[in-house]
């Protein structure tokens, strides 16, 4: 079976692209570049196509299998009617697939399922990530507020620390918040450094 | 306690009503807040639509019609009871092009670039290629139809291919396309980048011409009843203040966001005023009514707008004339909704639901459900009339 993932993000299709690798009998191809696009699909003359909702090409793809469907190609949108389950699945994850050749349905199953849940894993891993940018961002702010604390009052760092972790306990506020707060007061006032 | 109803859109200026309504409070005088769903592609803003992560959709008139009778995928049931809008979509060539069909520059005639473009096809010796932005747009059905009452065979003569309207400038700039029809900004993008010219207005293809619309499952249209209705007072008030001058500033301030159209200002303004820069260092042109949104009954849907779509998709496309497929491709207008809606308000509701489309050469008053009407010319610039009570005649007198 030929599949074509095609996806603006190259981290995304990777990690289609490593789950599709796993099953058998599945070759690949992995278009991340708009233009060109029918050309590259075209050459590969894939079975299956995936694409993510948020793809500008939608359409165009979409014309494409029109037109190819005028020359007596069958075109399954999603697998078919009556599966709605696996469609309605596919869009909350976010991910459309193409049926190009008629491919029972027991094979497609899984295959969009597995896609399916690649997407969803992918929405994880940008939440976790996004998740982790944010710990960093206050671990820097916290320092920042420290090192402020430390050049304005001339406290040691554990002193510094205290003092962010006491106000942020009287305040019932997280450090990092309190940190946030001290670095923004400091910008409003013109900074001290 | 306001309601919330998830609005799909695309990044265009036409999806100014919705966003409007909301921001200006008209959704929050009627209980509503609606929240809205930024796709790029029509594809992913009716998937959304028919899966439930939207309620109401900015659509492509044709596409719901074509999604209700099956067309390209399994037939899933749309109502559209509010016309978002009628034209407002450009023809921009490359300069080369234009060069030939329009060398005096400025607006032309829409006869007169076709008898050019014609002629220039001839000598070409390749097919031009024209984009569109979807197969089942009033953008595809407005440049065939011109093309062909032209002598341009839309099947012979050009290619016609799909592009997604952000990307129409870049299609010009490598030469993938020779020209496009659009909607706005994506015509001024494509000028001010200096890679087309501005040759024609849809609304000199046909001066009323069905633009998007809003697309409703029909399910959840008769489940929310109430609460399309009242989206439709909303959005006939974010009319009345889309057109007033005095609010064209801060509407384009507004449709320029980033979540919305994240578009220039400066070009959405431009639109939303009638105006257009044909060409890059060029002159602003004004174009009256280039889009047309609020006036006339702009927003009623005529079954005999659903009628005339219809009647375009069976001469371009696939479906062979079926009398049931033209009922129900009507039925996807939905004038009774709109009226129940507005009756009793101060928005004039006409007495009929359906009208000969391109029939008014001067203004004309027309009966009336209530208030007054005073309808402009909708002409075609062929002249042609469309009798939906005469679909098969229409087609054949175009075979």
């Amino acid at each position: 079976m030929r599949i074509a993932i095609v996806d603006e993000s190259a981290a995304r299709a990777a990690i289609i692209q490593e789950g599709l690798g796993g099953m058998d009998d599945c070759e690949t191809l992995v278009i991340t570049e708009r233009r060109g696009l029918i050309a590259a699909v075209a050459a590969f003359d894939p079975d299956i196509v995936l694409m993510d909702l948020g793809n500008p090409s939608r359409d165009v793809l979409e014309e494409y299998f029109a037109v190819s469907k005028a020359l007596a190609r069958p075109i399954a949108m999603f697998v078919d009617e009556s599966d709605e389950e696996s469609i309605a699945a596919s869009v909350d994850a976010g991910v459309s697939a193409y049926v190009v050749n008629g491919f029972a349905k027991q094979r497609i199953k899984p295959l969009l399922d597995l896609a399916v849940r690649r997407f969803n894993a992918f929405s994880r891993l940008e939440t976790d990530l996004a998740e982790a940018r944010g710990q960093l961002a206050e671990r820097a702010n916290v320092d920042k507020a420290k090192r402020l604390l430390m050049t304005s009052r001339g406290l040691t760092e554990p002193e510094a620390y205290k003092e962010l972790r006491s106000q942020a306990m009287r305040s019932s506020k997280r450090i990092a918040e309190v940190a946030e707060a001290l670095l923004m007061a400091d910008q409003l006032l013109g900074g001290t450094r | 306690m306001s309601e919330r109803l998830k609005i799909g859109f695309l990044p265009l200026v036409d999806a100014a009503l919705p966003i409007l309504a909301q921001e200006h409070g008209f959704a929050a005088e009627q209980g509503l807040d609606l929240e809205f769903v930024r796709d790029l592609s029509w594809a992913t803003v009716l998937d959304r639509l028919l899966y439930g992560h939207s309620d109401a959709a900015h659509m492509l008139a044709p596409l719901t019609i074509a999604t209700t009778l099956g067309i390209g995928r399994p037939a899933r049931d749309l109502s559209v009871p509010f016309v978002l809008g009628l034209n407002g979509n450009a023809i921009t060539v490359s300069n080369d092009l234009a060069r030939k069909i329009q060398p005096e520059g400025g607006l032309g005639n829409a006869a007169d670039v076709g008898k050019r473009l014609a002629e220039t096809v001839a000598q070409m010796g390749r097919k031009p290629v024209f984009g569109v932005v979807h197969r089942h747009s009033s953008h595809n059905y407005m440049l065939r139809y011109w093309l062909a009452a032209c002598g341009v065979q839309p099947e012979r003569d050009v290619d016609i291919v799909t592009v997604a309207p952000p990307f129409a400038a870049d299609a010009l700039e490598t030469g993938e396309i020779d020209g496009i029809c659009v909607g706005e900004p994506w015509n001024s993008v494509a000028v001010e980048r200096g890679v087309g010219r501005i040759v024609l207005t849809t609304a000199q293809i046909w001066r009323r011409g069905v633009e998007k619309v809003l697309a409703v499952p029909t399910a959840k249209l008769e489940e929310r009843r109430g609460s399309f209705e009242r989206l439709i007072i909303a959005m006939r008030k974010a009319g009345e203040h889309f057109v007033d001058p005095a609010n064209w500033d801060v509407n384009a301030a507004i449709l320029s966001r980033p979540h919305y159209v994240g578009a220039d200002k400066e070009l959405i303004l431009r639109a939303i005023s009638d105006r257009l820069r044909l060409v890059k260092g060029g002159e602003i042109v004004h174009f009256p009514d280039f889009m047309f949104q609020f006036r006339e009954a702009a927003n009623f849907p005529w079954v005999s707008q659903a009628g005339w779509l219809y009647a375009q998709m069976v001469r371009w496309d696939a479906p062979h004339f079926d009398p049931d497929a033209a009922k129900k491709a009507m039925g996807v207008f939905r004038p009774d909704v709109y009226r129940a809606a507005l009756a009793g308000r101060d928005s004039p509701l006409p007495g009929a639901s359906s009208k000969v489309e391109g029939g008014i050469g001067s203004p004309l008053g027309v009966g009336a459900q209530q208030g007054t009407l005073v309808m402009s010319p909708d002409k075609f610039f062929d002249g042609k009339t469309f009798d939906p009570e005469r679909l098969e005649d229409y087609l054949a007198s175009l075979a």
